[in-house]
């Protein structure tokens, strides 16, 4: 399998997802520069977190006029499976291949800290070793994570079942006090029409080492490995 | 081309009031004329204040920093560069150091937080190295007082922002509430990088005619005189110093961050040395002095954010994100490409010359021309006179009430300002990025992992300005001791210590008296404990119309956990595990958060920290841990024993079910009680009469404290403490103070 992960300025999970995918893989994935227009021959595209030009103007806004952004979007529309995580989920937005935007945290804090998602679906490239319902525990490390969409597009996402994750209790419960953003209806992450392009704000590459207190984001990585190999 | 002395015939004469705005005081103005031989213009005045200010001089603390222990085996680099560095073992080392940034963020606390912590990375990376993890140390004044709420926003999100967006981990720290921080509050940023041990960058300028180079972001008016400031009191007119306080942008940081160390990874860097305090003047003066050359500034060549600014405002401006360089000649295109890869300004700004001067040129004019000794070592050093003040009475135990129970004033002390759970605070720090995170915030230490080893780095910051103010001397002690003792903790090796020393107006001879006493304590620690000083930051002048902060030297440490495997944390494991005490027991309660919380009075002498014996429990629990033979550990500090099980509970999930306090002390005494050089443990049963064989070859006390068990607290002829409560009681106050409408 070949992977690319984009580096925009400012990206700093971008380290963290090579080593994630590389663990997984088997082999190194190619660092791609923002400023770059031709992309390797890649089975996956990752887009990291971190703070592409700062998030000056709006988180991913500057990012998704980068120039590697017209060929990511080439791939994607090509079928190519495309991670963004985080900032690269914001980034994802801001470049039309997923609907909505992330806002200001509800808090208007930075917040990081675990907390558990339920898989709503499993039948895509990036999550079919989760169980459908399964609530696992990853990171969430944003200022900008409160997801927001008007109400056809949640109706949309709702009923073509593009939610990828939600905000839930231990128990798999989706209540407000598990929402750690203000997210409309606790959303995480989700897909494109086709669910091949996933976008999602917590951290899956920071908890696939039994080192780190926790190896549920491992899953993802060796579902995409299995499914793109 | 026009001389120095010409631009001395064109300067006007300074008038007093102008050198006394610039904290020059007679006698120094007076060794300036001597050292430069003439009259300074304006422009030479400015540079002359700010190297000679406290903040860059050290004038006041010099004499007594010498006492501190400085080397050791694993020292790579002492005191004197940008941080300290030492080795890890193979071929690795670690880079740190701690710096205060108090006077801004007083006056501005966004910008003041962020660009300490900004800073403190600077000199981090400079080095060669990457930074790894972040960690801060935080006084504020009193809860009740109008401003903390706000300081407290601030700061943290000032600090969270920079760091997140640097995609630095900020893995722990300390923060305080005391009143005597009302009008000075502290920040102290701390950094640990990582770096070949044979790839280290320094910053000494040796060669001549070599080009030197200005690179990342441009410069502004903002922070002129930021040094100056930082030397001087406050006064109720502090508010308007709000323009030297210099303004953040962690994004560029990155890529300068990025720049550089790509930039290392070729062989053109001669020397580099980050524009912080004092900024253009500070660095090149740096450079050029401990390279033993000369430096020639083309002050038309520096990249301006702003128009019209003069060569004064050029050489003290504290713009942020800036470094200076030294490169091998014909190296500039490497440097330029890599330099504008990355969008940041890059810009050759003068030479090293062999005339031994700082020479400062703006639109034809020699603005200034000063030898550099003059700058860098004619700074005056002060003897100032100080006094040691008598040390308190020791109070009895029985002098203490007791409360009406002891878990309902285990309750109260950890729903208390100084005990309460800092989630709120390290939940705005991303603390995860790098994904090397091992331990994270709210333990003994942070602990990262060594990239793609097996080994860690265990992180601490501490001290106890409550003791620090009682007695300098045991306080200075006891910061070095509780450091070591957290590091231990986790089953690290201590290797190093950075500090951060702050003050209050050194020219007070009661104010030096504490300096002069917690130097003394820390030395006699660092040594002991063989736990050398390597880098460090003085800051005095923290009071307000003649009132001070307490004694606060911030001891920043570094300890070394070889195997990951052999590592523990304070979180209780497993039922059935027995839980005990290893150390003496007196039951001090002068000065303790129990006297504090309940009697709301802070009285008495400190508890006083046994070196020797300090050192033994510490290496027989770092060797259980390296053992197997312990499940969990937990050094007792702030608020005593009892505090220690709760915070193991917490952590744990798990209840206790303790055992009667012993009958020589009272009850209150012995669970709340500050005496150092303890640690909890627990350990399976099997391994109880393991620990106390070897412990009583060390000559270390143990004492079997109970049992984990349930999901309360319990005590003999007391109502069980469920969790959930104690929980509830740790969780709350800090939220809600911050929180509330």
């Amino acid at each position: 399998m070949k992977a690319s992960v984009i580096v925009f300025p400012g990206s700093n999970c971008d380290r963290d997802a090579a080593v994630a995918l590389e663990a997984a893989m088997g082999s190194t994935p190619k660092m791609v520069w923002h400023g770059d227009s031709e992309l390797p021959d890649s089975d996956l595209i990752l887009l990291p977190g971190g703070f592409s030009y700062g998030d000056y103007l709006r988180s991913g806004a500057m990012a998704a006029h980068s120039p590697i952004m017209r060929e990511v979007v080439r791939r994607a529309n090509f079928g190519t499976p495309v991670l963004g995580i985080c900032n690269g989920f914001q980034v994802l937005t801001e470049a039309g291949l997923l609907p909505g935007i992330l806002m200001r945290n509800s808090t208007l804090r930075f917040i990081c800290k675990d907390v558990r998602l339920r898989v709503e679906r499993n039948n895509t490239p990036f999550a079919a070793q989760y169980e459908e319902g399964q609530v696992v525990r990853l990171p969430i490390a944003h200022k900008d994570g409160c997801y927001f969409a008007d109400a056809a597009t949640l109706y949309l996402l709702e009923s073509e079942n593009r939610i990828a994750f939600r905000y839930c209790e231990d128990d798999g419960a989706v209540t407000g006090a598990a929402n750690p953003n203000g997210s409309s209806g606790n959303i995480a992450g989700i897909y494109n029409e086709t669910g091949k392009v996933l976008g999602m704000m917590p951290h899956p590459e920071r908890l696939v080492d039994p080192a780190l207190s926790g190896t549920d984001g491992a899953k993802m990585f060796s579902s995409f490995v299995e499914a793109l190999h | 081309m026009s001389g120095a002395a010409g631009a001395a015939r064109e300067a006007q004469a300074l008038s007093e009031d102008l050198i006394a705005e610039h904290g020059i005081s007679q006698v120094e103005y007076e060794r300036l004329l001597k050292e430069l031989g003439r009259e300074p213009t304006l422009t030479e005045l400015g540079v002359f204040s700010v190297m000679w200010s406290e903040h860059c001089s050290y004038k006041s603390s010099r004499m007594w920093l010498k006492k501190l222990p400085t080397t050791g085996p694993q020292v790579i680099q002492g005191p004197g560069e940008n941080a300290g560095v030492v080795s890890l073992g193979d071929g690795q080392a670690a880079v740190f150091k701690m710096e205060s940034h108090n006077h801004p963020s007083y006056i501005e606390p966004y910008q003041g937080a962020a660009t300490g912590v900004g800073g403190i990375m600077r000199d981090v990376f400079t080095m060669g190295a990457r930074p790894i993890a972040n960690m801060n140390a935080l006084r504020f004044g009193s809860p009740s007082h109008h401003k903390t709420r706000h300081l407290v926003s601030g700061v943290v999100s000032g600090i969270g922002d920079y760091g997140n967006c640097m995609g630095v981990p900020t893995i722990g720290g300390e923060t305080n509430f005391d009143p005597r921080y009302n009008d000075n509050i502290l920040v102290n940023a701390m950094c640990v990088g990582l770096v070949d041990a044979n790839r280290i960058f320094k910053s000494a300028a040796k060669g001549v005619g070599l080009p030197v180079v200005y690179v990342g972001s441009k410069t502004g008016r903002d922070g002129i005189h930021g040094a100056t400031m930082a030397s001087a009191e406050f006064d109720d007119a502090s508010e308007e110093k709000r323009p030297t306080v210099q303004v953040g942008d962690p994004f560029t940081e990155k890529l300068l961050l990025e720049a550089c160390l790509e930039l290392m990874s070729e062989d053109v860097i001669i020397a580099i040395q980050d524009m912080g305090a004092a900024g253009l003047t500070s660095s090149s003066v740096e450079m050029a002095d401990k390279g033993g050359v000369g430096i020639d500034l083309d002050l038309d060549q520096v990249p301006m954010r702003e128009t019209g600014m003069t060569a004064y405002e050029m050489l003290l401006s504290e713009s942020q994100e800036r470094m200076l360089m030294v490169l091998k000649p014909g190296s500039e295109p490497v440097a330029e490409r890599i330099f504008k890869k990355w969008e940041l300004d890059f810009a050759v700004i003068g030479t090293t010359t062999n005339t031994g001067h700082f020479v400062a040129r703006h639109k034809g004019v020699v603005e200034a021309d000063i030898p550099l000794p003059a700058l860098a070592h004619a700074a005056p050093i002060y003897e100032r006179p100080y006094e040691k003040r008598e040390p308190l009475p020791v109070i009895a135990p029985e002098d203490v009430q007791a409360p009406p129970s002891i878990l309902s004033a285990l309750e109260r002390l950890i729903g208390s300002p100084h005990l309460a759970s800092r989630r709120w605070i390290y939940e705005q720090y991303d603390h995860m990025v790098m994904a090397d995170t091992i331990q994270r915030p709210g333990g003994d230490a942070g602990v990262v992992r060594v990239h793609g080893t097996n080994k860690g780095l265990a992180i601490s910051c501490d001290v106890t300005p409550r003791y620090c103010s009682a007695d300098p001397f045991e306080g200075g002690k006891q910061a070095v001791a509780e450091c070591w003792r957290n590091l231990t903790a986790t089953g690290a090796r201590p290797l190093a210590v950075t500090d951060c020393l702050n003050f209050g107006n050194p020219e007070r001879p009661e104010i030096m008296g504490e300096i002069v006493g917690a130097i003394e304590g820390m030395a006699e620690a660092c040594t002991i404990l063989q736990f050398p000083v390597v880098s460090g930051n003085v800051s005095l002048y923290n009071e307000t119309n003649g009132v001070a902060i307490p004694p606060t030297p911030a001891i920043g440490g570094v300890g070394l956990i070889a195997d990951l495997t052999e590592m523990t944390d304070m979180a209780l494991k497993a039922d059935d595990d027995v839980i005990l005490l290893l150390g003496a027991e007196a039951g001090h309660l002068g000065q303790s958060i129990y006297m504090s919380v309940m009697e709301d009075r802070l009285e008495g002498a400190p508890p006083p920290v046994d070196l020797a014996a300090e050192r033994a429990i510490g290496d027989l629990v770092r060797g259980f841990i390296k053992a197997g033979t312990v499940t969990a550990v937990h050094d007792v500090s702030d608020g005593g024993l009892l505090v220690a099980i709760a915070e193991m509970a917490l952590a744990g999930k798990r209840g206790v079910d303790l055992e009667a306090a012993p009958e020589n002390l009272p009850a209150h005494a012995a669970w709340f009680g500050e005496d150092q050089g303890r640690y909890v443990v627990t350990a399976t049963p099997g391994h109880v009469a393991t620990i106390e064989d070897v412990a009583s070859v060390y000559g270390v006390p143990v004492r079997v404290l109970g049992t984990v068990r349930g999901d309360t607290m319990k005590l003999p002829d007391e109502a069980p403490l469920p969790l959930g409560m104690l929980r509830a009681a740790y969780e709350d106050w800090l939220q809600r103070f911050m929180t509330r409408g």
